[in-house]
């Protein structure tokens, strides 16, 4: 039977053969390599952080160019997000690069609502992908991923510890997207100041539960560098664009009365750090963990919002595309009833106005006979008196002229009685 | 003696000669300067910002002593819904025979908790009460001990991170404007270049007259003045709002040991002019410019306070005093009573009148039927 022979394969052990020569599939990184770099990359990054903290010139210092932008305002009545596309080319290597800006937040006086447009902005691009992945006709490999990838909050120098507003914000990021925290304009901290201030802000993070990306440890290649660097977070940067002469080079750096900060010094500030991790190490993981964790929690809520499940009442493995099916089914029913039921309503509402004017029309009418009878009667009285008039006209006249014809006579009478 | 008798108007020689037309109150300042010594001054500073923007250190730099020992910070957690405290710190101190009795009244909490609606009405309260108590006390009977607890000045730190003012600077500065001298101040200047500096101050003058805030402003000096003095107190006035930097430690530069701040690319001293304003700020509040806030407070705030303290009591009293007297001081109420009557007589009878004439129209519409 078809179905036990498929159970021996299942059950098979897998066997490790050795190769007698050499075949050559050694070589499928690299297909896969030029495939990547034929198709471009994608990557987006979020930047969340008060307005002013530094995160136009940061991302002008990491990608090395003039990103434009024009400085915020303080005075926006809420936060909104403004991302804008780029697109980048190093060596034969293309990357459409996506940053994404938050205008006004930490601004207002009441900031409960700071972190809804960013969570909701998130949202919206996961939904978008999707809207995509469940489509009949897709084309996911031509599709734009706007989904994000990194998000960056900026952390204000105090040197004391997080704003009461970081910590909520970060709590309601962290299982939607991988953020590294990292603490803005870090010229203003001395060195004793920066060790404290950073050990208290992970502490803190800990302490409420917040989960921030960790560089991951489990490929050996980066694992050293990676896990050194997990140690420094959060890593304290500061940008700049302005080139500064030091010694014999030019170097890009912020020039005060008493020294000079170089951007690319790494005793003065983390910045190497965050480029080598960010852009030189761990882009394709940060991708990676958007997709298969972020994206995919946001997917199984969804989708367990809209009803589905994995496995049926009887524990039968359900499949996506019949239960999807099976609801469109279900949706475009309702529609139909809804319809029908419209229908309906409209004839029924038809039917009682036509039957409303029918007897409108039938009063107009009876009045009107009414009418035309009442004339008719009047007509006929007047008729009759009219009638009535000439007779009386009649015998007036008569009697007139009986009564002439006897006056005539009359005299004749009286004169033959004289005489 | 001959002199009192000769009021000749002669020019004042100097207090060492006794010269028969001395009449010597030339001493006064002298005297003035004895009593106000033994009397001892008394100063209120009021200082407000956000956490973590250097109000503690920079209040320790400015009168060189430590103030905030132990002092225990919040967490992020616990601020989340902090509310404003107001926290008074006295202290004594004493210089070349003069005594200061020292105010610092902290505000932690401010603008740190997420929805920070009126976060300054804590603050406002307390000025308030303080004038109100001294009012109180002025008006007493016994007026000897009178204990002047108003505060003569407030720093406001605004964060330098920013592009200028934000909106909750704007509301402070608004709703203390006229209750206590506000000086405004760019806090932790050392992250901002020169050129930054001045764009930031700029701004910050610009937004102050934009918004009509009422900042503490520095007195003209006398036009018999010297220059040198005309040529500080224009440079007092070009810079505003100060841009400070304070430090809790000191570091060694060139062999001499100052407060500053260490990096690893350089020094900042906090007593460097080119560095920040602090040397102009403690000459400006402590040096020249105290006792001219403690008049302002006195002469100005405290006034319009009692200016309004007083009329509202008096508009309460002739109001209670309406309600209370039998015989009406204005004759409105029953003329109104009767009028209204009048008024609901005639629309009784309109109406009826109305239903009578809509009975007549029936009654005719049937007959033509």
């Amino acid at each position: 039977m078809a179905a036990t022979d498929v159970d021996i394969f299942s059950n098979e052990e897998k066997r490790n053969l050795n190769l007698g020569g050499h075949v050559g599939f050694d070589s499928l990184p690299d297909q896969l390599v030029s495939k990547s770099v034929t198709q471009g990359f994608c990557f987006n990054i979020l930047c969340v952080g008060e307005t002013g903290i530094g995160k136009s010139t940061l991302m002008n210092t990491l990608f090395n160019t003039m990103f434009e932008n024009e400085e915020a305002s303080h005075y926006q009545n809420g936060v909104y997000l403004r991302p804008r596309t780029y697109d980048l080319q190093e060596s034969n290597v293309h990357l459409k690069l996506t940053i994404v800006d938050t205008v006004g937040f930490g601004d207002q006086i009441n900031k409960e609502e700071s972190y809804k447009p960013i969570v909701d902005y998130i949202d919206t691009q996961f939904e978008n992908y999707l809207q995509e992945e469940l489509k009949i006709k897709r084309s996911l490999f031509n599709y734009h991923d706007t989904r994000i990838h990194i998000c960056l909050y900026f952390i204000a120098p105090t040197g004391h510890s997080l704003k009461s507003l970081d910590l909520v914000t970060m709590k309601k990021l962290d299982s939607k997207v991988n953020i590294i925290p990292i603490i803005a304009k870090a010229d203003t901290i001395s060195k004793s100041e920066l060790h404290k201030f950073k050990i208290k802000i992970m502490s803190e993070l800990v302490s409420n539960g917040v989960q921030i990306y960790q560089f991951p440890t489990d490929d050996e290649a980066v694992t050293e560098i990676n896990s050194s660097m997990n140690a420094h977070l959060p890593f304290a940067v500061v940008g700049s664009v302005e080139e500064v002469k030091v010694g014999n080079k030019t170097v890009r750096a912020r020039q005060y009365p008493w020294g000079v900060v170089q951007v690319e010094n790494e005793s003065h500030c983390d910045f190497v750090k965050l480029r080598e991790m960010l852009i030189r190490v761990n882009m394709e993981d940060l991708r990676e963990q958007t997709h298969a964790r972020h994206y995919e929690l946001y997917r199984r809520c969804k989708l367990e919002e809209m009803g589905f499940k994995d496995t049926d009442p009887d524990s039968q493995p359900f499949s996506l595309q019949e239960t999807y099916e099976a609801k469109r089914k279900e949706f475009l029913g309702d529609l139909q009833r809804k319809e029908e039921e419209m229908r309906q309503m409209f004839v029924n509402k038809v039917k009682e106005t036509e039957a409303e004017l029918k007897e409108k029309e039938r009063e107009l009418h009876e009045k009107f006979e009414q009418l035309k009878r009442m004339h008719q009667e009047e007509k006929r009285k007047v008729e009759e008196k009219r009638r009535d008039l000439e007779e009386e006209m009649n015998a007036f006249n008569k009697r007139k002229v009986a009564a002439e014809t006897l006056s005539l006579s009359q005299p004749l009478k009286k004169d033959k009685d004289r005489k | 003696m001959t002199s009192s008798g000769r009021f000749k108007s002669r020019p004042v020689k100097s207090a060492v000669f006794q010269e028969k037309e001395y009449v010597g109150f030339a001493t006064l300042p002298n005297q003035v300067h004895r009593k106000s010594v033994k009397k001892g001054f008394d100063f209120t500073l009021m200082v407000a910002g956000e956490s973590g923007l250097g109000k503690s250190t920079l209040i320790n730099s400015l009168f060189l002593t430590d103030l905030y020992k132990d002092r225990k910070l919040l967490n992020a957690e616990e601020r989340i819904s902090q509310t404003v405290e107001i926290i008074k710190h006295t202290v004594d101190i004493e210089e070349k025979g003069v005594k200061l009795k020292l105010t610092i009244v902290d505000t932690p909490g401010f603008g740190d908790a997420v929805n920070n609606t009126e976060c300054w009405k804590a603050i406002t309260d307390y000025i308030e009460q303080q004038f109100e108590q001294y009012f109180r006390d002025e008006s007493g009977l016994n007026r000897k001990n009178i204990q002047d607890n108003r505060v003569h000045c407030c720093l406001y730190f605004i964060p330098p991170f920013g592009h200028g003012l934000r909106p909750v600077d704007v509301e402070f500065m608004k709703a203390l404007q006229d209750k206590v001298n506000v000086i405004p101040l760019i806090s932790k200047a050392d992250c901002l270049t020169p050129a930054e500096m001045k764009k930031m101050k700029d701004r910050v003058r610009e937004e102050i007259e934009k918004f009509g805030i009422k900042v503490y402003q520095f007195p003209d000096c006398d036009s018999d003045e010297d220059e040198e003095m005309k040529q500080q107190d224009r440079e007092l006035k070009e810079s505003a709002p100060f841009a400070v930097i304070g430090s809790n430690t000191t570091v060694e530069v060139k062999g001499q040991r100052m407060r500053g701040r260490l990096y690893p690319w350089g020094i900042v001293e906090v007593e460097n002019q080119s560095h920040c304003d602090f040397v102009k700020l403690r000459n400006m509040l402590i040096r020249s410019h105290m006792h001219d806030l403690k008049d302002i407070t006195c002469d100005v705030h405290y006034e319009n306070y009692r200016a309004q303290c007083i009329q509202q009591m008096t508009s309460k009293l002739t109001q209670d005093s309406r309600v209370e007297s039998p015989v009406p001081i204005l004759p409105l109420s029953t003329p109104d009573v009767e009028t209204e009557k009048l008024i609901k007589m005639k629309d009784e009878e309109l109406r009826r009148m109305q239903e009578m004439l809509q009975k007549m129209q029936q009654q005719m519409h049937e007959q033509d039927l």
